[in-house]
């Protein structure tokens, strides 16, 4: 009885300490910000667009800038010329009616700097500008219904979760966690193949940091590499920081990227896949541990009684 | 050459105990190293240390083959080699850094054990300060440690621990580049706290640990109510064989049989912190790759140091940094500022109880404050806190000095 009561002692200061330096310290170091399920309730969703129509928009408007491989409409010019151009290279629209929220994709072809909050990067006056125009000035709200139809009706359904990573944050950030091996990573401007020659790797390089130089003009810093990023935030601060970065981080050169829900749990799945892939073998392979623990505590009670049996 | 049995067979027992002592060895460390029998699970935190840090260094030695102690490549190494392309790596990583923790959590309870059975004093004082010799050296492998993985926290932790040697007004700062090798920490900073870690202080915590373990031997261990117990006389009841009489037990394997239980259930707890809740552990913020340029936005220490963290920081520089160096050492003195002549547990001791019982809640408050933003409401409880320890450790010898003699 007495051994139970000092017990009930040192777990009740030990679980104080514990909640005080981390779930408690946590929450107030961290400010709580309440997502919005990545519904983005103040864009209107887009009447039903005709599908042709945008099509023709599409070919008239977007593939200036934007490739569309699926449909056989390459890049206009190579990412690290693009980004020069524009800051970041335009990205492939082949799966953008999946990855992306309709009512955010029509209002992000309406106006890009408001839709995605970096209106503040380009004050008036500054000279500077979104690089995509703001079609809202250009075209009819139906126009621009017909272009999302277009883009959901060419895009695949069913999206791995690199391929929404590629889409939606991979022309920014870097994550070299991803490859077979390191070095084989993911980069700004694609996957690093494997080079037979040290020179055609170096040339690999050099075309990524040209890239990243132009991007870092662009953003104002370059944007971090993603393989362990996982870790290093809390969920909330990921999922409400994604769905609109004002919010965690005011000011923040990074837009609002308009995925949905599903979207992002690819992306997570992606982050998992690539900066902690033990999970599934730590939650499989604990079980073990602690069943042979409880049996090593059943012999050692057993033992322990025996031996103290000839004591008391 | 002394006199020894020409017939043992080599390496039979006789053959080992004519040429290693064996048989007296086996009595005097084993099976007549006489523990009382009144004690509670505390008495087995010892043990679970013992067996916390074997832990600690078998997981070790899988990491440090990996481990590439370079600014440039040691993140990787860490969370990319070890723990994705080493077969367990990551079981290795995460024993490794659970058990950097909850050692911490076990040292306190055996050192507040400590405190309360008044097991520092009337011959056990050597005892207690091998103890803090080697709580000193487990806090700097801790910190040497905390530095590999180089991240984030890794970098500005050092950064902010290291400039303390700058001694405040005293400005130092040679002192400072001296510790770290260059004017920030870099590679030559990272290499030796590396050496540190894996070569220096484990040999050091190893040489404590028998001290620590030697200067038992001869006060024996406490028991739960303070008793004086002849073990002489105990020991030769347990012999003849009034086994129920006697006041003490054997270390083998009376004693070991109740570690081993206290240990199991132990056991039990860190496979499910190892598995399915490291978080606390492993903070975020060190999954940052270190970067000199981005001070993050709290910089904090593992929640072990975070009480000593809290002395310095409510204070002005220099009566921050005395107010540190104060609660480093003030432990250590504590058999000598317990004036009081009852070496008997805290709650036969009036006054004494109540101090216990503060100092541990005042510990707890500065490890709260420690973590959290210095910001209103938490900042005046974390100095008051910070001058509550103060004055208790003052208070010490005054409270204890009126003690009646039981």
């Amino acid at each position: 009885m007495r051994e139970l009561k000092i017990l009930a002692v040192v777990v009740f200061f030990s679980v104080l300490t514990y909640w005080g330096v981390e779930p408690f310290a946590h929450s107030q170091m961290h400010k709580h910000v309440e997502g919005g399920n990545f519904e983005y309730k103040t864009m209107p969703k887009p009447v039903d667009g005709n599908v042709s129509k945008g099509k023709e928009l599409v070919t008239a408007n977007c593939i200036a800038c934007h490739s569309i491989t699926s449909q056989g409409v390459a890049a206009p010019m190579d990412a690290v010329t693009a980004s020069a151009s524009y800051g970041v290279n335009p990205p492939d629209l082949s799966n953008a009616g999946t990855i992306f929220a309709s009512n955010y994709l029509a209002a992000f072809i309406a106006d890009p700097a408001k839709a995605s909050n970096v209106a503040h990067k380009f004050p008036e006056g500054s000279g500077k500008v979104h690089p995509m125009p703001a079609y809202g000035m250009m075209m009819p709200a139906e126009d621009i219904a017909s272009i999302v139809s277009y883009l959901k009706s060419i895009a695949k359904k069913e999206l791995t979760p690199k391929e929404v990573f590629v889409d939606a944050c991979g022309r920014c950030h870097a994550a070299r966690y991803d490859g077979k091996v390191l070095g084989e990573k993911w980069t700004q401007i694609g996957q690093k193949p494997k080079f037979k020659y040290e020179k055609e790797s170096l040339a690999f390089d050099i075309q990524v940091l040209d890239y990243q130089t132009n991007l870092n003009k662009y953003m104002g810093k370059l944007p971090p590499d993603l393989s362990m990023i996982l870790r290093a935030r809390s969920e909330n601060f990921l999922e409400t920081f994604i769905e609109n970065p004002q919010t965690q981080l005011a000011g923040t050169a990074m837009p609002a990227v308009g995925l949905t829900g599903e979207s992002y749990e690819k992306v997570v799945q992606h982050l998992q896949n690539i900066g902690d892939p033990s999970k599934p073998e730590r939650d499989s392979m604990g079980i073990w541990f602690l069943l042979y623990s409880v049996i090593f505590a059943v012999f050692a009670i057993l033992w322990k009684r025996s031996v103290w049996k000839k004591l008391h | 050459m002394a006199h020894f049995d020409k017939n043992a067979k080599p390496f039979s027992e006789q053959w080992l105990d004519d040429r290693l002592g064996v048989r007296t060895l086996k009595r005097v460390l084993a099976e007549e190293y006489w523990i009382p029998k009144d004690i509670n699970f505390l008495w087995a935190m010892g043990m679970i240390l013992a067996v916390t840090f074997g832990l600690l260094l078998i997981s070790g030695i899988f990491l440090l083959m990996y481990y590439k102690p370079d600014t440039a490549l040691a993140f990787d190494s860490v969370n990319y080699t070890i723990m994705q392309e080493v077969g367990y790596g990551w079981l290795f990583r995460h024993i490794h850094g659970v058990a950097a923790s909850v050692v911490f959590l076990i040292i306190y309870i055996h050192m507040f054990t400590g405190i309360y059975y008044g097991s520092y004093k009337q011959g056990r004082e050597m005892i207690w300060i091998s103890g803090m010799l080697l709580f000193v050296t487990f806090s700097a492998e801790a910190f040497s440690g905390y530095m590999l993985p180089w991240g984030q926290m890794s970098y500005w932790a050092g950064m902010v621990i290291t400039n303390l040697f700058s001694a405040g007004s005293l400005e130092l700062n040679g002192v400072v580049e001296w510790i770290r090798g260059d004017y920030v920490p870099g590679d030559a900073y990272l290499t030796r706290f590396f050496m540190l870690h894996v070569l220096l202080l484990p040999l050091a915590i190893i040489g404590v640990i028998v001290l620590h373990f030697g200067s038992l031997r001869i006060p024996h261990v406490n028991n739960q109510e303070g008793a004086l117990i002849d073990f002489d006389e105990e020991a030769k009841k347990y012999l003849a064989g009034n086994t129920k009489e006697a006041k003490v037990i054997r270390f083998q394997f009376d004693f070991l049989a109740k570690d081993f239980m206290v240990l199991a259930f132990f056991l039990i707890l860190f496979f499910y912190l190892t598995f399915y809740h490291f978080e606390f552990a492993m903070d975020p913020v060190n999954f940052d790759p270190a970067d000199g340029l981005k001070t993050p936005a709290h910089i904090y220490p593992e929640w072990y140091f975070l009480w000593s963290y809290e002395i310095l920081r409510p204070f002005p520089k220099d009566p921050g940094l005395i107010a540190f160096a104060f609660s480093q050492v003030i432990f250590v003195l504590l058999p000598f500022l317990d004036r009081s002549p009852n070496a008997v547990p805290a709650h036969k001791r009036g006054l004494f109880f109540v101090w216990f019982w503060l100092l541990l809640i005042d510990m707890i408050s500065l490890t709260f404050m420690g973590k959290l933003p210095p910001e209103g409401i938490f900042s005046a409880i974390g100095l008051w806190s910070a001058v509550a320890f103060i004055v208790l450790w003052v208070a010490l010898p005054f409270i204890t000095k009126n003690e009646k003699k039981i």
